[in-house]
């Protein structure tokens, strides 16, 4: 037998590994979910999710946690893709604090997230009753995510302890919960950024076109630039500027940057990746608000 | 290179998952953050988060092991707290990195970090040379059967780049991993700080001949790591769409499965054929580790979860009771007869811990007794399963010889285990893998008099000194010079020469590969019995193979081994032809001989390494003997 026959390549064994994950959460689990958020992230975990279960249906609810606050375009995508593939879609907000006009530009990026992020996500994980959901976060992304297990347990309130996290072996994972408690999931945890992108190229996979280059009216402010929504308040004598850019992340437009850029399709975006010397969440500036920002927000909920 | 070489390359790289592990201090977040820089894997933005975050916590040059301590805990403390994942690539290979912390009250991170890795990384600092902590690793980089061992000696800049002293931990390093089964192990002198032999050749140790880290981490062969023998499809989710389709989805644990098999699907014993494995990017003709794929079966069989698909003729074991090597990962303490889920491929079941037969101290490897487990204490246990497991043993598979314990009340996960291939016969060596006997109304008596009883009286630890060589190499020379000279301290030792043996005991035994393999197991099984009896064996064999020389091992008990490469150029070795072999060998009158005709496959990593083309037999001897005396084998 030559070995050649068995050879895999590295984007096929985290496929795998990905596929594996899912199966044990729905053996496993009664009432999963995936949190869906229209990002590139997302469309590769339900292209998987398509893989884990074929030629069955997706066998879970895709959950979108909307802060009102997207990209139109991404809406648009989400209400198109998720019936063209004939997914479960559930849309949750935090309409409480909308009602009071939660926004970032008054609370300010933390407690904004806080309350349209983490408190809506944590509501709607209460009122679905879910016990398991899965995110699209990887390691790669950001330091306090390189220390997440696949399986990562969240007390009753939704919270992450890490320093006490359960350990994780082979890939026995422990899904065992006691009354109210959840497991996150995060079957891309090994992925990184290269192979999302190279995993969408080589699959064909659909993304909202915002990732892709193009002139669209922004705000330059020091180093980033800042979209125009509905909302956006602008400095004294800011005024919006055609930038021909695109969006390496996509997250609430107020709090997401978009770099100059003339990529135009997957491979173009590939071949910037090449020379970018700067990580992809350079742009969310909810990753910057404060010291050890992210990992503060997860241990209060967020993913 | 353009997008297109990019995406071949990322298309064509294989995946390398290592763990690290060392001491306080030892420098690992430094040298993983140097290998991520000087492979040009830090984005720029990180870099500069990285010389704030240096400035902040005045350190004075950047401070490389933030990039990985990135909990505030950590940094605060100057101390990693738990397993990050680290992710990066060379054009050659994509590598994941585990970055555990070596505290002593956090083995159970190295286990975690470890038993989803193909290679580890032991850092030792220099100026410290081997410390408690260091042989910890190595024990549990040999638990759970790492395939490669890299020992990185770091901070080498602190000691002048000495070669002695790189040499010293070395072979001290070497007597104690001796005495445990790890299949590759490789020394590299570095300093992470500096950059010596990280990714860069060192230019201040020019005595060293290897390549640097990297390089190695690139070119390391994991393909053979793979089991693609024993097929082992443990069924996760059974998948019924529709009433014309039913599969049982999983993930290939071992051995590769082909439409049209004839498998058994146990616990049940059905047996039926592969009529389909599915995927959605089509059908396939085969499916091996670690594809996950959709099996169909030809007929209507009752098949769940936790169930296991396997060939016919290749079965692993099914029952209740299992043994096992557990590390104890929580603060409740492990108790006997208490109830535990144990979760094991795909399948969850009960079970308590009916026996304790002893705890084992990773910094020396003496065997204690004691009642129960704590907090990153390792033992041996045997379970009793309220129902049976489909399982082998975790040398032989680390997919189905794996298990966790969880604790029902508090869902914690408490232990890993790696199940031993034995059925409920005691105090044997841990991955001792013997094979059963053919009868199982054979039972072994056990003596009144212990192994310890005679050690103390014949003040020595009985081991084989197992000789491999080419035919001529100067075995059989070494050996009787050895034996003379173990006599002349006053050790009892007894030589076992190849033709000797095949003179008596073997002589029905040609030189095909299978008779070779037997004449081995068969002479293993005598030096076992010496060594049982209290003796010091010397055996020269040529031994070509190196599955039969792990064979030996296994049967002798790791511990007692000591292989010895015998080394001599085939050139050299025709040249003396003592016996006027090679004469005959070239001239087509011997078939199969060594080196000529059938292969060898030397040692790669050998307790002692004599070059006989440049070593005197008394120099040789000289060496072997102190080796003895520095692990404590013989006492002078």
């Amino acid at each position: 037998m030559k070995t050649e026959e068995y050879s895999i390549t590295n984007l096929k064994v985290l496929e795998a590994e990905s596929i594996h994950i899912m199966r044990e959460v729905v053996a496993e689990f009664e009432r999963p979910v995936m949190l869906y958020s229209i990002g590139k992230d997302s469309s590769v975990m339900v292209r998987l999710a398509q893989k884990a279960f074929y030629p069955g249906k997706i066998p879970f609810s895709l959950l979108h946690v909307d802060t009102s606050y997207k990209f139109p375009l991404m809406t648009k995508f989400r209400d198109e893709f998720c019936t063209e593939i004939g997914a479960d879609l559930i849309v949750e907000q935090n309409k409480e604090a909308l009602a009071k006009n939660a926004n970032p530009w008054d609370l300010g990026t933390i407690k904004c997230c806080a309350q349209l992020k983490t408190g809506a996500l944590l509501g709607a994980l209460e009122k679905g009753n879910y016990d398991a959901a899965f995110g699209g976060a990887r390691r790669d992304e950001e330091k306090s995510r390189a220390k997440e297990r696949i399986y990562s347990f969240r007390d009753a309130h939704g919270q992450w302890d890490p320093k006490n996290q359960r350990p994780e072996l082979w890939n026995l994972y422990n899904g065992r919960l006691n009354q109210d408690e959840t497991i996150r999931v995060f079957p891309i945890s090994n992925w990184t950024e290269l192979d999302i992108w190279h995993y969408i190229h080589l699959e064909n996979i659909p993304i909202v076109p915002l990732y892709f280059a193009k002139e669209r009216e922004m705000i330059v402010r020091k180093d980033q630039l800042i979209p125009v929504g509905d909302k956006t308040q602008l400095q004294p004598d800011e005024v919006p500027e055609k930038v021909m850019c695109r969006f390496r992340t996509l997250g609430c437009y107020p709090c997401t940057g978009a770099v100059r850029s003339t990529a135009t399709s997957v491979p173009d975006i590939i071949q910037e990746m090449m020379v970018e010397r700067n990580s992809e969440r350079i742009t969310r500036i909810i990753d910057h608000d404060q010291e050890g920002s992210m990992e503060q927000k997860k241990k209060e909920g967020y993913f | 290179m353009n997008v297109d070489e990019l995406l071949k390359q990322n298309q064509e790289s294989d995946l390398l998952r290592f763990t690290t592990a060392g001491s306080v201090d030892d420098g690992k977040s430094t040298l993983i953050g140097r290998m991520l820089s000087d492979s040009k894997n830090i984005y720029e933005d990180h870099l500069e988060a990285l010389t704030r975050d240096s400035k902040k916590l005045n350190r004075e040059e950047v401070d490389l092991a933030l990039l990985t301590d990135g909990l505030k805990a950590e940094r605060e403390q100057g101390i990693t707290i738990d397993v990050a994942y680290r992710y990066f690539s060379t054009p050659k290979r994509r590598f994941i990195i585990a970055d555990t912390p070596g505290h002593v009250q956090y083995t159970r991170n190295m286990v975690t970090g470890a038993s989803t890795a193909n290679l580890a990384i032991i850092l030792i600092d220099a100026r410290n040379g081997v410390l408690t902590q260091s042989k910890r690793h190595g024990f549990i980089a040999s638990l759970l059967q790492i395939p490669h061992v890299v020992v990185a000696i770091n901070k080498m800049d602190l000691v002048d780049y000495s070669e002695e002293i790189y040499e010293n931990i070395r072979a001290e390093y070497n007597a104690f991993l001796a005495k445990l089964n790890i299949p590759d192990l490789t020394y590299i002198p570095i300093s992470a700080l500096c950059g010596d032999n990280v990714v860069n050749k060192s230019d201040a140790m020019t005595w060293y001949k290897g390549v640097p880290l990297l390089q190695y981490l690139e070119d390391v062969e994991i393909s053979g790591d793979r089991n693609l023998i024993d097929l082992r499809f443990p069924i996760q989710y059974v998948n019924r769409p529709n009433l014309d389709f039913r599969g049982y989805c999983g993930t290939v644990a071992s051995g590769v499965v082909r439409c049209g098999d004839k498998v058994m699907v146990l616990p049940s014993k059905k047996t039926s054929r592969i009529k389909s494995i599915d995927t959605f990017d089509g059908k396939l003709e085969y499916a091996f580790p670690p594809q996950s794929v959709t099996l169909c079966l030809e007929d209507e069989v009752d098949v769940s979860r936790g169930d296991m698909i396997v060939h016919v003729g290749n079965q692993p074991r099914v029952d209740h009771n299992v043994e096992a090597m557990i590390v104890w990962m929580n603060e409740i303490k492990m108790e006997i007869n208490k109830p535990y889920i144990i979760k094991h491929t795909a399948s969850d079941v009960r079970g308590v811990v009916a026996k304790l037969h002893y705890h084992i101290d990773s910094d020396n490897l003496h065997r204690n007794q004691a009642d129960g487990l704590e907090l990153n204490e390792i033992g041996r246990i045997s379970l009793e399963l309220f129902k049976p497991i489909i399982f082998d043993p975790y040398v032989k598979n680390r997919a189905t010889g794996s298990i966790i314990l969880i604790d029902p009340m508090t869902n914690a996960t408490l232990a890993a285990g790696m199940i031993i291939d034995r059925r409920g016969t005691t105090e044997k060596e841990l991955t001792n893998s013997r094979s059963e006997p053919a009868s199982s109304n054979i039972v072994r008596e056990e003596s009144l008099v212990s192994s310890n009883d005679r050690q103390r009286i014949m003040r020595q630890k009985p081991v084989t000194i197992w000789m491999t060589g080419l035919s001529g190499s100067g075995k059989s020379t070494i050996a009787k010079s050895l034996e003379k000279k173990l006599i002349e301290l006053g050790r009892p030792c007894y030589l076992l020469d190849g033709d000797n043996v095949r003179h008596g005991l073997n002589r029905d035994l040609g030189f095909s590969a299978e008779d070779r393999g037997e004449n081995i197991r068969r002479i293993a099984e005598v030096a076992q019995l010496f060594n049982d009896a209290g003796m010091i064996v010397i055996t020269s064999f040529i031994s070509p193979y190196r599955e039969d020389r792990a064979g030996a091992k296994d049967i002798i008990e790791e511990n007692k081994f000591i292989e010895i490469f015998i080394d001599a150029p085939i050139e050299i070795c025709e040249n003396r032809d003592p016996k006027g072999l090679y004469v005959k060998a070239r001239s087509g009158e011997i078939t199969s001989f060594t080196g000529i005709s059938a292969p060898y496959e030397p040692p790669k990593t050998p307790d002692i390494h004599i070059e006989t083309n440049t070593t005197d037999v008394s120099v040789a001897v000289d060496r072997i003997v102190k080796q003895l005396v520095d692990a404590g084998i013989i006492i002078k």
